[in-house]
């Protein structure tokens, strides 16, 4: 087995030998260091990503609820900020400079560390092997390293918190000449600094990821198992393994010159600048320049957080529905073309730059182009869905929200898309209604559709259902209670990035709206704390799984045994004979058939 | 130490919930797990109705309670052509959004798994692929055209006869400049500047400079129905002149300019009347972040009559003059039949065409 030959770490070979056939000595079982830290199991390493994402989340959600006191209720008090944030909320008021920090940082970490590591991360790495019938990644290594690496950027980001400058303020996107100049923001002073060491170590992170999923999905399948038997999980962590090797090295390099331009006097981004009562010696650089490098990632990134969640939604929509995902190849193919399209729309976010009103509208036609394959995975959503048997499962439940999620933000990208009314949506509460419920919430509903579905499979033990249905209702409410609204105050022009609209004659009207949002968004957090005690307290105390497919599906991570080794399989890796969604009689009373069933006389495989 | 213990009961009350909600499963359990499952899928089922139909009438009242915040007509000739166009995509959007959540949320009722149900084996149909792949595809082709028209005709080429303003933003406020009686803005250079008496770097070699006005409040001056041309710049970091009465937006970048025109077609004056708000006052918000004080980068935009605004320039002294007290009267003498132009001595000058 030529997968037996890469896993030569210096624990691994021991853990498959002593499950097959136990010799009874001692040092079989590796250490706890090397079994659950320094642990190059793909499926431990990916319960890193998880568990280390989780953490994020909350941390990214707390900044939420912090900035959203602020906006709901700007002339009051909250003494509780205090104690989180000492100087930076004296007295229980944000002040605007750690506003900025906290929007900044959220957006960092929900994006980046949360949406990106802890998604992709997670999924990849626990289901590529799994999915494909494979023992471990392509290198069980460099998988590790990208963990750690990840790790490092996440202490370093965590650190920046704590500067006295205050963390980096100017925005996720960081753009210069505000976030190159520490005379314009307290928070481009060591802040950005941390913010560009832990960004540029979480991009070598993200890489050996993507590395590690590309080449162990196209060399190291299991027999039988075809690029068109992949269950759609994989192709969309497939596709977004690609996005990132190709677009992260961009955003790399965008930041190197940023960190040129901050610490060694060169002018990539500065221009005619006059700040802090002098004018900089900087002339020719192009403040837009760094715009198009950082799109340039930002936008597949955005299809780097949605893709995983689209691939869960296929497989938990089929899985529940008991009834193969509808056109499985024009799936495919729609995911090719997302990939594809990602790559041509970035300028889409610059319309309002003063770029060529040329260039703009082709950017305006590749990115509403985008809806077209979006459109299809919708309906082939539905019609997955239409006449199957449906057991709402949490996760069921979750994919659905995914979907609903997906077609209401998708729909608003039509608008923001068309550069004729970003002119006045840009930049508004609108975008962030926009990509809140497109990205945000409808990603982490992929990722908790994920989380229900494969818990069993990481822990042995199930989740609580009852909670998990508590925690969809209130969010899935939530989310729409939050961001539908804001679409109003886009759409009446409310910019976002705003610390207090009450000296706005324009948008002051909207102060009772926010109070109703801020509100809403605590409860909401407090529903997601629910999801956190669930999943922690059901490692150790949830339901036993007692059988090996408790949710009965065709793909391969199921017929490990409950509680997988490393290496996954005890004897020989499973072979594979028909695709993943074959829903059907098997003749046993069963209502799917495993991809290891070898296809029956005369019947046709898919 | 109150908040220590404010945690800990946060902590109490979910584990409470959780062993509840581990009761709860034992307990069905108990009762029967496949019977349990089956009156759970049918609850779910309904539950999810209940979730749309509160949807809907959720989506009906926040319109209700929120329409009578929304913009007022479009103060702009550029941008009735814009609200027209936001209706169409609205619509359209609209249509799809409620058909296809219906379609979800039906489905998810009608086919919900009973005991006796057995799911339709129906993996492909390429004439329902192709159906789906292009009526949307159609339907953008038509929002791309409508949208496109737009966008080329609000950043084409000013017309002629437009006012030249230029709108410059800083940390954290607007400063205004009129080209004053010859119509030109005269040259300025960064390294000009100087807080104290020359807040945009004017040229004073350049003798268009002389008569040109800054406003330092933030106040834009414009006239009713006659196009003005906005000259946009920054001296520092990005900020964006967002003019949501007039549905534009444009950034001002440093080392570079940029440039936006329209045609305001009601007065401030009139506009109070159509809000009935006696406050009523077109702003200008900085739509980029740009530092701590963004939220209060306010300007406005007063629209007036030919006559009331040849008034109030009238009554403005050109910035040389306020700066330098001693100065005679500046001599505007043979530039005056100047087109309105600028001039500007960026690096890269990269204007919308």
């Amino acid at each position: 087995m030529s997968n037996e030959i890469i896993i030569d770490g210096p624990n691994v070979a021991h853990t498959i030998e002593g499950a097959t056939d136990h010799h009874g000595h001692e040092h079989h079982e590796p250490h706890f260091i090397w079994k659950y830290i320094f642990s190059q199991d793909h499926k431990i390493i990916g319960k890193q990503f998880l568990i280390t994402g989780i953490i994020w989340a909350i941390i990214g959600a707390l900044f939420s609820v912090f900035f959203r006191l602020q906006l709901g209720f700007p002339d009051s008090t909250f003494p509780v900020m205090e104690k989180f944030l000492g100087e930076w909320a004296k007295g229980g008021k944000l002040t605007p400079e750690f506003y900025y920090a906290l929007i900044t940082m959220h957006g960092t970490i929900l994006v980046f560390f949360v949406l990106t590591a802890g998604l992709s991360g997670t999924f990849a790495n626990f289901l590529i092997p799994l999915q494909l019938g494979v023992r471990d990644m392509a290198s069980p290594f460099m998988n590790m390293l990208s963990y750690w690496f990840f790790f490092t950027a996440s202490v370093i980001m965590f650190i920046s918190l704590f500067v006295e400058t205050g963390p980096a303020a100017g925005g996720w996107t960081t753009y210069p000449p505000l976030s190159a100049l520490k005379e314009a923001s307290l928070g481009s002073g060591t802040g950005m600094d941390l913010w560009l060491i832990s960004m540029a170590l979480f991009v070598v992170s993200s890489l050996l990821g993507g590395l590690n999923y590309v080449s162990t999905i196209l060399n190291m399948r299991t027999k039988g198992m075809t690029m068109t038997r992949m269950p759609l999980t994989i192709w969309a962590l497939f596709f977004t393994a690609v996005l990132g090797i190709l677009s992260f090295p961009v955003l790399f390099s965008g930041f190197v010159l940023l960190i040129f331009d901050r610490n060694f006097g060169t002018s990539f981004y500065l221009s005619e600048i006059f700040v802090g009562g002098k004018a900089l010696p900087h002339i020719g650089g192009s403040a837009i320049l760094y715009q198009h490098l950082f799109w340039f990632l930002g936008h597949p990134e955005v299809y780097i957080v949605m893709l995983p969640g689209m691939g869960i939604a296929s497989e938990v929509l089929a899985n529940n529905s008991r009834k193969p995902i509808f056109g499985y190849f024009a799936m495919i193919i729609s995911l090719i073309g997302i990939t594809t399209l990602a790559f041509l729309v970035w300028a889409h976010h610059m319309f309002v730059t003063g770029m060529s009103p040329f260039l703009g509208s082709i950017f305006v036609l590749l990115t509403l182009l985008i809806a077209v394959p979006s459109a299809v995975k919708v309906f082939n959503w539905l019609t997955t869905i239409w006449r199957g048997n449906l057991r709402f499962t949490v996760q069921m439940l979750f994919a659905l929200g995914f979907v609903s999620l997906f077609i209401s933000g998708g729909l608003t990208g039509i608008f923001l898309g068309n550069s004729a009314l970003d002119v006045h949506l840009h930049d508004t509460y609108f975008v962030i209604a926009h990509f809140h419920i497109v990205m945000g919430v409808s990603a982490f509903f992929g990722m908790f559709a994920g989380i229900y579905h494969w818990f069993p499979k990481m822990f042995g033990r199930f989740m609580n259902s009852t909670l998990g249905y508590i925690h969809f209702f209130i969010t899935f409410a939530g989310a729409y209670l939050i961001f539908w609204p804001m679409h109003y105050e886009g759409i009446a022009g409310m910019p976002r990035r705003y610390y207090d609209y009450s000296a706005w004659e324009s948008f002051k009207n909207f102060q009772g709206l926010n109070a109703f949002i801020s509100i809403v968004a605590i409860v909401v957090f407090f529903a997601q704390l629910l999801f956190v005690f669930n999943f922690f307290l059901s490692i150790f105390k949830g339901r036993k799984l007692t059988v090996m497919n408790p949710w009965g599906s065709p793909t391969l991570e199921w017929t490990t045994p409950i509680k997988p080794i490393h290496g996954n399989w005890p004897g020989e890796i499973p072979e594979v004979h028909r695709w993943p969604y074959d829903y059907k009689d098997d003749g046993h009373g069963n209502d799917f058939v495993l991809q290891t069933e070898p296809l029956k006389p005369g019947e046709e495989s898919h | 130490m109150s908040g220590f213990i404010t945690i800990a009961l946060v902590v109490l009350v979910f584990i409470i919930v959780y062993q509840i909600g581990k009761a709860s499963e034992y307990a069905g359990i108990l009762r029967g797990e496949e019977k349990v499952k089956a009156q759970t899928n049918r609850a779910i089922a309904w539950l999810l109705v209940i979730f749309f139909l509160l949807g809907l009438y959720g989506i009906w009242k926040c319109h209700e309670l929120l329409i009578g915040k929304m913009l007022p007509e479009s103060a702009s000739v550029e941008g009735m052509a814009y609200d027209k166009m936001f209706n169409v995509t609205l619509i359209v959007t609209g249509i799809v959004f409620f058909a296809t959540q219906a379609l979800l949320f039906w489905f998810a009722f009608r086919y919900q798994s009973t005991g006796k149900r057995t799911s339709f084996f129906f993996p492909h149909n390429n004439k329902l692929e192709i159906v789906w792949t292009t009526v949307p595809a159609i339907a953008m082709a038509v929002l791309v055209a409508i949208g496109l028209r737009n966008w080329f005709n609000i950043t084409s080429e000013a017309p002629a006869n437009s006012e030249v303003v230029e709108v410059v933003g800083k940390q954290f406020n607007w400063l205004i400049r009129y080209p004053g009686k010859d119509g030109v803005l005269g040259k300025r250079d960064f390294r000009k500047i100087n807080d104290a008496n020359n807040v945009l770097g004017l040229d004073w070699a350049d003798k268009d400079n002389t008569d040109d006005v800054i406003s330092q409040n933030g106040e834009l001056h414009v006239i009713v129905n006659r196009p003005v041309k906005l000259i946009i710049g920054s001296r520092d970091v990005i900020h964006d002149v967002g003019l949501p009465h007039f549905r534009m937006k444009m950034d001002a970048v440093p080392g570079i300019t940029t440039t936006m025109w329209f045609t305001p077609r009601i007065t401030t004056e009139e506009m109070k009347k159509i809000t009935g708000n006696p406050n009523f006052v077109y702003e200008i918000s900085c739509d980029q972040m740009c530092g701590k004080g963004h939220y209060s980068m306010r300007g406005t935009v007063i629209v007036q009559t030919q006559a009331e605004y040849d008034e109030w320039l009238a009554k403005q002294q050109s910035y040389y003059a306020s700066v330098n007290t001693s100065a005679a009267p500046a001599a505007a003498d043979s530039t005056g039949q100047k087109p309105a132009a600028a001039k500007t001595d960026s690096v890269k000058a990269i204007t919308m065409k």
